[in-house]
């Protein structure tokens, strides 16, 4: 999940030149320190089998009609013009943007909330261990399985019989009750609620520990000013935690992206294509309807979109960082 | 190190305390502080709400659901739907398969990353930059963009629907992103004790064995928690991979026997209660642990 792309910002960790040109290990052997590629030798061979050629092999298979028996023929650009025009393709970004407002933009506004809330306020006007119990529970979601995390909401959100269905009947809003996984008009919203819950805790634990940077002499001084929480918030802690906002909001973007298994586990992209993303309609194709070469090219276009955002991302923090240390 | 210390009460707050005594006295509550307080109990509630229904409904009888519905107090005990899921599933052999791939992914993927690591952050050999990099893009890539030829790869040298083919995978998937924290990590290893070691005649090999892994212990336990739970959370890669009943993982199992609707509701209840019973176990232990790790990275 999420976690599984923490650190992006250790980039920032500026080593000093002279240092960076040699090795830590002062060099006895004439060998220098190419001696030292020896180490990385399985590393790298590892990653070029399981990695780098399958993600080749991938591109060329989407220049290909492939039904994964006999081999592959080339057919150009036919699958890329025929993504093109391909509506489902386009729909299965459109619930991509879906997922990246509920793991990306509400669990990034809601944790700095949050984070504030726990680390200002609880943390210090009542106790520590009230605020780090609540940070706990507010991560927990995070470490499910994401398929065992979508069959529990699933299972709450049955049709019929399902928990939410019955506590509504029961306090007389029967009216509200749906077939919420079922019909179009609130599959997508449903999937969304499950992510703002698995995603809620990435984003307060790392926004509370940043906050452990802010100087309290600093607020207190603010304060003696007369400014108030959401003045020192703006001038102050704002400043000093963008660079995690920066790393939240690209890994969680890139995990809106790449949304596989409560798709797979609640809806298999439907009712009709309501809930369809990226990574399940190539899955389909590869696996199902065994159109191999169409599948690689979904696949292919998915990472292309991973990397650009990426890209763009890292882009704006090296450029905020500069305007930052100019002031 | 890169696992700071996470207690609210932290090293910041008590050097404030001691150089500033005013503030060493605990402001006054107002109402708006206690009613801060209730929405963020009331945030956690909503978040564990799930998890208790959950727990709640495993232990009913399906007809005990249907008078007493999903708030009430179990009648009496009834476990025959938890009982059902596990034998149905073969649950014990679930949970083998995904200890088995999980704690191997975890180590063989901590040796990798700090083999890795060592040549990038201590070696530094040259073109470091572009080969972590290259280590970060793969773990950035949607692993839809491998699937296929791993299939295909697997199955001709007879891997496939084999735990070893889940294993290698993650193996490397995973130490692509220890790869990029420990380079980094290592980078900043105190040069004094590797000149030392040096000095006294301790080859490569002994100055990781015996000095490196050793003081970076920590770190590499964070590293290790993580990459047991990211396996064990694992799904399109067993999902693929692991077709025969026999082979599949805890959430696999989970999630492909729900799917079929025939399952009446309290043992559905049941099977999400035994998917997430072993990460909440696991949470519970390492609790501290993995704290630490969230942040590891972020915070530096």
């Amino acid at each position: 999940m999420a976690v599984n792309s923490i650190g992006i910002a250790q980039k920032r960790v500026k080593r000093p030149r002279k240092v960076a040109e040699i090795g830590l290990i002062p060099e006895g052997s004439k060998r220098g320190r190419a001696g030292f590629w020896l180490y990385l030798i399985p590393g790298l061979i590892l990653l070029t089998v399981v990695i780098l050629i399958p993600l080749v092999w991938n591109v060329y298979i989407s220049f290909t009609s492939w039904r994964g028996i006999l081999p592959p023929t080339f057919i150009g650009l036919a699958n890329w013009t025929a993504l093109f025009q391909d509506q489902q393709f386009w729909i299965s970004f459109g619930t991509s943007i879906a997922l990246i407002i509920a793991m990306v933009v509400i669990p990034t506004l809601l944790g700095l909330v949050l984070a504030a809330m726990l680390f200002d306020l609880i943390g210090r006007k009542f106790n520590g261990s009230v605020a780090s119990f609540l940070r706990a529970t507010y991560y927990l979601p995070q470490l499910l399985p994401i398929a065992v995390a979508s069959i529990l909401i699933g299972w709450i959100v049955r049709p019929d019989d399902g928990a939410l269905n019955t506590i509504l009947r029961d306090v007389g809003l029967g009216a509200l009750q749906g077939n919420w996984l079922g019909s179009p008009s609130t599959a997508l919203p449903t999937i969304m609620v499950v992510m703002v819950w698995v995603q809620l805790g990435y984003p307060v634990v790392i926004f509370m520990a940043a906050l452990q940077r802010v100087d309290p002499e600093l607020y207190e001084a603010a304060e003696i000013d007369g400014a108030n929480w959401f003045q020192r918030f703006r001038s102050i802690t704002s400043h000093i935690i963008r660079p995690e906002v920066y790393v939240v909001t690209l890994t969680s973007t890139i995990a809106a992206l790449k949304v596989f298994g409560p798709v797979y586990t609640l809806t298999k992209g439907g009712p009709g294509t309501s809930t369809l993303v990226p990574s399940y309609y190539s899955y389909v194709q590869f696996f199902q309807t065994t159109q191999v070469g169409y599948g690689a090219a979904i696949s292919t276009a998915l990472t292309v979109v991973i990397i650009v955002v990426a890209a763009i991302f890292l882009r704006a923090q090296n450029r905020s960082e500069r305007l930052e240390s100019e002031r | 190190m890169a696992t700071p210390d996470l207690t609210i009460a932290g090293s910041s707050t008590t050097t404030a305390r001691v150089k500033h005594p005013r503030s060493r006295r605990r402001r006054p509550r107002s109402v708006s502080d206690w009613i801060i307080l209730v929405i963020a109990f009331l945030v956690a509630i909503v978040v564990v709400a799930p998890f208790i229904l959950v727990l709640l409904n495993s232990f009913k009888s399906p007809s005990d659901y249907a008078t007493g519905g999903p708030l009430a107090w179990p009648a009496h005990l009834y476990l025959k739907g938890i009982e059902a899921f596990w034998n149905n599933v073969n649950f014990p052999l679930k949970l083998w398969n995904s200890v088995f791939i999980s704690a191997l992914v975890a180590v063989f993927g901590v040796a990798v990353s700090v083999l890795n690591a060592y040549a990038l952050g201590v070696g530094r050999i040259k073109g470091r930059i572009w080969i972590v990099v290259l280590f970060l893009l793969a773990n950035m890539l949607p692993q839809e963009a491998m699937i296929y030829p791993l299939y295909y790869m697997f199955k001709q040298v007879g891997l496939y629907d084999n735990v070893w083919a889940v294993i290698i995978i993650l193996t490397v998937l995973e130490s692509a992103f220890g790869t990029y924290l420990l380079s980094s990590v290592f980078s900043t290893f105190p040069t004094a004790v590797l000149e030392a070691a040096a000095l006294d005649g301790a080859s490569r090999w002994q100055i990781l064995t015996r000095i490196i892994v050793p003081i970076s212990r920590p770190t590499l336990s964070v590293l290790l928690v993580f990459f047991f739970i990211w396996s064990w959370n694992e799904f399109l890669i067993p999902l693929v991979f692991l077709v025969s009943n026999d082979n599949q993982t805890v959430p696999l199992a989970v999630a492909t026997l729900t799917g079929q609707r025939t399952m009446d509701i309290t043992t559905t209840s049941a099977s999400a209660l035994l998917g997430l019973l072993p990460t909440l176990i696991f949470f519970l232990i390492f609790q501290r642990t993995l704290t630490k790790g969230i942040t590891a990275g972020a915070v530096k």
